[in-house]
């Protein structure tokens, strides 16, 4: 049986992974390849990095650290963060990502899926969405959900796979941060036109709420979360074997 | 020495990253020269069949193969270089494969339930059919990660392994010195690595 997928989400600011990590046993919390590392012998299924840099230098350094996260942990990487171009996919993807996630990038040129799907594959390209309920319809942000782009946001993931993206992240922001459970009338919204992976994110606060998560919405294939992983309140071991128990196909051997 | 074929088709970062890390010696080429000197031949690819074949044969890198594999060399295909294997695929048309195993590739939709997600993109068991060398580190059920929408059928005669995505499809094939994976042992953390050790220290039987 396929497994249902657990996956930390790292952020990197100038080649450093941001938001406080605290974790025992680690030389160097900041390090992405001490963190992917401690990840991938934790039982991490994938790991998604996204570069919040802002200028070309920390960009460069991302790419330098991605080469070398990617030279020593060997399970799918999957890389997001200023993804505007078919140069940013190639960047990526010869340091080594094995997908890019792309969110406003999309936004503002539909026609980069559907480019990047032709060159590298759908299989490459994984559509990142922040929705958030606008008058009671799902809507699409951009910029990191500052920006309310009026889109709705069931129909926006619909075309962007038929135009070649090959799995979705839905983040929810409305539960995001809130440490209450993930969304999951949103996600089973989502679920309903999509026939591509769908990886929940937002609203992850304990055990529980992932147990709830793939129960309530079965199309879910996988959980994405950061801060509970980072600060250690969820060991990913501990919320595998919980999921198995609850009988939430999951992979338990490295 | 391990020649990793380089036909234009796919990423070879991780492959070549993961040979590295368990001390192997390999190369990325293109060159004919190097393929007949290497110890041991490995084909990747992604994408699509047809391009994939094409390309082979444009090359005329398929010839070399089949030279080398009938010298006994061995001989291993990740993901739609598994796949490159057969006979024929019947992928957006019908197209010949090298045909050093017997059998065609053909899409999973035809064997596997409606609701089930196309491609199969995920970390799944393996389930031996038959022992061989090429998985002596790994045990049976152990997970590994697939990224594909066509699999192999009607391959009896090499079938190693299989994986359970609504009907059993076949994983791992392996003939003599020629041998072949459907999921990626660059990206299966430990599982996969003890895959690509075996193969790199050797399969005779």
């Amino acid at each position: 049986m396929i497994s249902k997928r657990i996956i930390p989400c790292l952020d990197v600011r100038d080649g450093r992974v941001v938001k406080g990590i605290n974790f025992q046993g680690l030389n160097d919390v900041s390090s992405p390849v001490e963190l992917a590392s401690y990840y991938s012998e934790n039982g991490a299924d994938e790991l998604v990095f996204y570069d919040i840099t802002a200028s070309a230098e920390g960009r460069a350094l991302f790419t330098d650290i991605l080469r070398e996260v990617a030279s020593t942990i060997f399970i799918p990487l999957t890389v997001g963060g200023g993804i505007n171009s078919l140069a940013d996919f190639d960047r990526v993807l010869k340091s080594g990502a094995d997908k890019v996630s792309v969110n406003s990038g999309a936004i503002r040129n539909p026609n980069l899926v559907e480019e990047a799907a032709k060159r590298y594959g759908s299989q490459c390209v994984v559509l990142s969405a922040d929705v958030k309920r606008v008058d009671g319809k799902f809507t699409v942000f951009a910029k990191g959900g500052r920006e309310n782009t009026g889109m709705d946001a069931i129909e926006w993931i619909r075309t962007s796979v038929e135009r070649g993206a090959g799995e979705v992240v839905v983040n929810s922001i409305d539960t995001d941060g809130v440490k209450k459970g993930f969304d999951i009338e949103m996600l089973q919204a989502v679920c309903d036109v999509v026939n591509v992976p769908v990886i929940a994110s937002g609203g992850a606060g304990e055990v529980e709420d992932f147990i709830q998560l793939f129960h309530s919405v079965p199309g879910v294939d996988a959980g994405l979360a950061a801060s509970i992983f980072h600060f250690g309140e969820v060991k990913i071991p501990d919320l595998k074997r919980e999921l198995a128990k609850n009988n939430i196909c999951m992979r338990l051997s490295l | 020495m391990i020649a990793i074929l380089d036909y234009g088709v796919g990423n070879l970062f991780s492959l070549r990253s993961s040979l590295a890390c368990i001390g192997a010696e390999a190369v990325v080429t293109p060159d004919e020269k190097v393929l007949r000197q290497a110890d041991k031949l490995l084909l990747p690819g992604v994408g699509a069949f047809g391009d994939a074949a094409e390309k082979l044969r444009q090359s005329g890198l398929d010839q070399v193969l089949r030279e080398e594999v009938e010298k006994g060399k061995p001989l291993l295909g990740i993901c739609l270089g598994m796949q490159l294997l057969f006979d024929r695929s019947l992928e957006f048309g019908v197209h010949q494969g090298l045909g050093l195993l017997r059998g065609e590739v053909r899409p999973i939709g035809e064997v596997i339930p409606k609701e089930l997600k196309i491609p199969q993109i995920g970390w799944n068991n393996l389930h031996f059919t038959r022992e061989h060398p090429l998985f002596r580190y790994v045990k049976e059920g152990d997970s590994v990660y697939f990224v594909h929408s066509y699999y192999a059928a009607d391959c009896a005669e090499s079938l190693v392994a299989e994986t359970e995505y609504g009907a059993p499809l076949t994983a791992a094939v392996a003939l003599d010195n020629v041998m072949g994976c459907q999921f990626h042992p660059e990206k299966s953390g430990k599982v996969g690595l003890g895959i690509l050790q075996a193969f790199a220290e050797g399969v005779a039987k």
